[in-house]
């Protein structure tokens, strides 16, 4: 039963990263850019956490820690970017 | 199940690549790059391999963006008049 | 109790959804930025949670991990919005007016 449900999460999940991507290709300027690729992000740290739900291993949880500190610098690096330089 | 989520991962990486290649701006195709390491790390995630997916996210999602952007502000340079983004 | 796991799970799911419908059919960058970061990060808490509900031994990661989306979404998203608006990005047409620049009237007036 909870396989059925997750597995429901998953596909809309699916569906919001491709609507994220779309705003990814036509975003006008580079800070939409950038705002698609933080929302891609998050959404995909939600996707990781169904894999290590569907597969039962604990270790993949670890990955999902690990994007979820390192994509934070990649976002104000390109923040510090836009407003002035690295 | 499965198959579908790597056939759609991969297309999605692929759109992403392209888009990278014809932007005009170039912080916007850093930005394109970085969504094609973290569709790849997810990739690598489902084909049951997660260290290289660990390292595909600390390396091509950070390093490789703050060592593009650093870059692209040296090579500005003095030319604080063009548009930036 | 699995159900119940699997109910938050898809609410979270529904958060997502809806934060990149907004993503898309936002009009201009800060309503974008709002729905595209507060939306998800509420979305994710609620499928973490539900994903500890389900499996009662990764509640520690997923503590954890909703600590980190805490902490660092909407730090980003200030850092984001506050570059953009540093370069010129204007307001959509829709918008009354610019708080930050001054150019609202008085607030006894708006009140």
């Amino acid at each position: 039963m909870a396989d059925l449900l997750f597995n429901i999460a998953a596909v809309i999940m699916m569906i919001s990263l491709v609507l994220a991507m779309v705003r990814l290709l036509l975003g006008p300027t580079a800070a939409d850019r950038a705002v698609a690729l933080d929302a891609m992000t998050i959404i995909a740290l939600s996707l990781i956490g169904w894999i290590a739900f569907m597969s039962g291993r604990v270790i993949y949880l670890d990955v999902a820690l690990v994007y979820g500190l390192i994509s934070f610098v990649g976002v104000v690096a390109i923040a510090r970017y836009v407003e002035r330089g690295v | 199940m499965n198959l579908a989520i790597v056939i759609i991962l991969g297309l999605l990486m692929l759109i992403a690549a392209v888009t990278a290649l014809y932007l005009k701006t170039l912080s916007s195709a850093v930005i394109a790059s970085g969504a094609v390491s973290l569709l790849a790390s997810i990739l690598f995630l489902l084909l049951a391999a997660p260290d290289v997916a660990m390292t595909e996210a600390a390396i091509g999602s950070a390093l490789t963006t703050v060592v593009f952007l650093y870059a692209l502000s040296r090579m500005r340079g003095k030319k604080k008049e063009e548009p930036r983004d | 109790m699995e159900i119940l796991g699997g109910i938050f799970a898809i609410a979270g799911s529904i958060f997502l959804f809806l934060a990149a419908l907004g993503l898309i059919r936002m009009p201009d960058l800060y309503d974008r930025m709002q729905a595209g970061t507060k939306a998800t990060t509420l979305g994710t808490m609620l499928f973490l949670i539900g994903l500890a509900i389900v499996e009662p031994l990764w509640t520690g990661k997923a503590a954890l991990l909703i600590l980190f989306v805490i902490f660092s979404n909407p730090l980003s998203s200030h850092t984001l919005a506050r570059a953009a608006y540093h370069t010129g990005v204007t307001l959509g047409e829709r918008a009354s007016c610019d708080e930050l620049a001054g150019a609202c009237g008085d607030e006894e007036d708006s009140a």
